[in-house]
């Protein structure tokens, strides 16, 4: 069935294009440290805001050159009370691709120094500008993307067998338990989600390490998620539990618990495989949003919705606008993977024409 | 009579709903580690003898068990406490709800007025040029993050200057005509309304389409054209009615999704709802207030569903046969 869904993706025009577009941004963040030219914490303090670096192929005597660039002065305009950038035209700053820059560990284990693009030591490239504390938005986007990216899906697998359990045994024990379970469900429902996903986030204990922030972030995310999730499986088993395996099972004396788990949940697959693939980009944005309030990821990791944090200022807006980037990569991914969605519910159930 | 009865019974039900609602908002908020005084007792013009009032009206020194129950009788009677600035909590919320009310209310109302036309007009025209533009628009309007949206057009705003940024009334206002008043609040009213709009319009006219197609093909719709109406007649009069009863029950849903996303809009655009004022609370950790306004949120929110029920009962006698 899935190399089913597979082929019917790569043969929807859409859903092609969205395919190949998170692809490419998956792969972009797995060698983030061979793409990026800096690490995630490198900053120079006296590159604050400095707009996109301007890469130059021509040079100044009209002929074609290796690719270079300047570096940014940043000098206080007492007049106008402004701040300028002007180029630094004294030195010119070569590109190096496929060359060696700042340490990383590839994947946390190898050490390695090699970067798809960097310039000599002295020389600054900042393809998308930098920010407040001068570190490259460019490279912070890809390590924010990796974050990003990946907290909706461990949220729906923290998410998902708590829903089809808790569904499952209120379902198929039915009377007064199933009562008791979903009136729960119901009561978590009927508080906004919103509300209770900051106000989760905000009674998390400060001092925490970022990795254990972002696995209490992953769990809060799936407490708001389970309850709509469980309601519906448990509709499902209540359609399932009167088939005739179910009861084969319980005559030769399954175990209640053996029941729901090897024989209604199982048959609820494809259900959860669409429900997945329609609720990641949900979790993406409740994660930008949490962020983008300071409640969710904290500096000096990145996420692209803390980045778009600095655009909550007026002056950032009007004269910054490369800080703006994160939300036009949340925007493309979101879009995409809303694309393979739809084209997943159209394949499972080909009577549904919401599309 | 039927009526009446079922609307009291579905009234009925709602009741334990609340009561759950609270307990679990209760010991979320205990959870946290901040003295719930702190804020208070730091504050030089809250006097001692508040403080103590507050204590022995929270019952801090008493068990959980004991504090709900402290809790639930005082905000039944309608006492809500004060807040860390010493300003009483119901009084801020009764600032804030009709201001919330006011934004979502205007958002469905367009939504629907838009939303219903055009999933009509896609599902009629089904597969043409039209239709695929609207769900390419559509898929566009759900993609984009609300507060992204919200700091595009505040952007948009700040450089030609043709829009008010933040609250919903200019310094003025109170000096203004009737009609002054009216466009002011309108003028302020535009951006939110325009974020909260493109977000909620993609979902209602992706399940109107797919109501009105899924009624399209069915039996009487068949019939009715077989005996030669008119498509306008088959249209307007046969298929519409059943295609809008589904979207009564997710005028609830749509209602929750925009206390949500209000939140993020308020909170950019400086407006002061509901959303922004539990953020506000919640980065103050002014517990009295959180607890309320997530109180009044899961209230709102349940009066939504509850509303969006009955509506359904009128306009569908099948619910009513059912009950």
């Amino acid at each position: 069935m899935i190399k089913d869904i597979l082929k019917r993706l790569w043969n929807d025009k859409f859903a092609r294009i969205a395919l190949i577009v998170l692809g490419v941004i998956y792969l972009a963040l797995f060698f983030a440290d061979f793409m990026s030219p800096y690490t995630k914490d490198f900053s120079d303090r006296s590159m604050a805001y400095v707009p996109p670096s301007k890469v130059f192929t021509i040079d100044e005597n009209g002929k074609f050159s290796k690719p270079y660039t300047y570096n940014y002065i940043r000098e206080f305009n007492p007049e106008t009370l402004q701040i300028n950038y002007s180029f630094d035209r004294s030195k010119k700053h070569y590109i190096k691709f496929f060359s060696s820059g700042q340490q990383y560990k590839f994947l946390g284990l190898i050490p390695m120094r090699l970067h798809l693009f960097t310039t000599d030591s002295e020389g600054r490239i900042f393809l998308l500008g930098t920010d407040i504390n001068g570190r490259d938005v460019f490279s912070r986007l890809l390590f924010g993307g990796r974050i990003s990216m990946t907290i909706g899906f461990l949220a729906l697998f923290v998410l998902f067998p708590i829903g089809l359990l808790y569904g499952g045994i209120s379902g198929y024990l039915g009377g007064k338990v199933d009562m008791i379970m979903m009136r729960f469900a119901e009561a978590v429902m009927s508080i906004p989600s919103f509300y209770l996903l900051i106000i989760l986030a905000s009674i998390l204990p400060s001092g925490m390490t970022s990795s254990q922030r972002f696995m209490l972030i992953v769990i809060i995310l799936a407490l708001i998620g389970w309850a709509g999730f469980a309601r519906v499986v448990r509709g499902m088993v209540l359609s399932i539990k009167n088939e005739d395996y179910v009861m084969a099972a319980q005559a030769i004396g399954a175990s209640k618990f053996r029941i729901i788990l090897k024989h209604i949940l199982p048959q609820t697959t494809s259900f959860v495989i669409v429900a997945m693939t329609l609720s990641v980009p949900s979790y993406i944005l409740s994660e930008s949003g949490l962020s983008f309030l300071g409640l969710g990821i904290q500096q000096p990791d990145a996420s692209w919705g803390n980045m778009l944090k600095e655009a909550q200022e007026f002056t950032n807006i009007l004269y910054r606008p490369w800080l703006l980037t994160p939300g036009f990569l949340i925007f493309v991914s979101v879009l995409a993977f809303n694309l393979i969605g739809d084209t997943i519910r159209d394949v499972l159930d080909p009577k549904s024409k919401v599309r | 009579m039927d009526t009446i009865k079922y609307i009291f019974k579905r009234i009925l039900q709602t009741i334990p709903l609340l009561i759950i609602v609270s307990m679990i908002s209760f010991f979320i908020i205990r959870l946290s580690p901040v003295d719930p005084l702190a804020e208070l007792k730091l504050n030089p013009s809250v006097s001692p003898e508040t403080v103590e009032k507050e204590r022995a009206r929270l019952g801090l020194d008493k068990p959980v068990i004991v504090q709900y129950g402290k809790w639930a009788i005082s905000f039944v009677k309608g006492d809500l406490g004060v807040t860390s600035t010493g300003e009483k909590v119901s009084q801020k919320l009764a600032e804030r709800i009709p201001n919330t009310l006011l934004l979502t209310a205007i958002v469905i109302l367009l939504t629907w007025l838009v939303g219903v036309p055009l999933g009509i007009i896609a599902a009629v025209h089904w597969r043409s040029n039209f239709d695929r533009l609207l769900t390419v628009l559509t898929s566009i309007g759900m993609a984009i993050p609300s507060f992204f949206f919200a700091v595009l057009l505040l952007m948009f705003a700040v450089k030609t200057g043709w829009f008010p940024i933040g609250g919903l009334t200019s310094p003025n206002f109170v000096d203004m005509s009737f009609g002054e008043k009216f466009w002011d609040i309108t003028h302020h009213l535009i951006l939110p309304v325009i974020v909260l709009f493109t977000i909620s319009l993609a979902g209602l006219q992706r399940q109107m389409r797919a109501n009105m197609l899924d009624v399209l093909d069915s039996d009487y719709v068949k019939f009715a054209r077989a005996k030669g109406l008119s498509e306008w007649v088959v249209i307007y009069k046969h298929a519409l009615r059943n295609a809008v009863n589904p979207m009564i029950t997710l005028l609830g849903f749509e209602f929750a999704g925009l206390l949500s996303g209000a939140a993020l809009t308020e909170y950019v655009f400086q407006y002061t709802g509901l959303g922004r004022l539990i953020l506000e609370a919640v980065m103050k950790s002014d517990i009295n207030l959180v607890m309320a306004s997530l109180m009044m949120g899961a209230v709102m929110l349940i009066l939504g569903n509850l509303i969006a029920d009955i509506l359904l009962i009128i306009t569908d006698p099948r619910i009513r046969s059912k009950a």
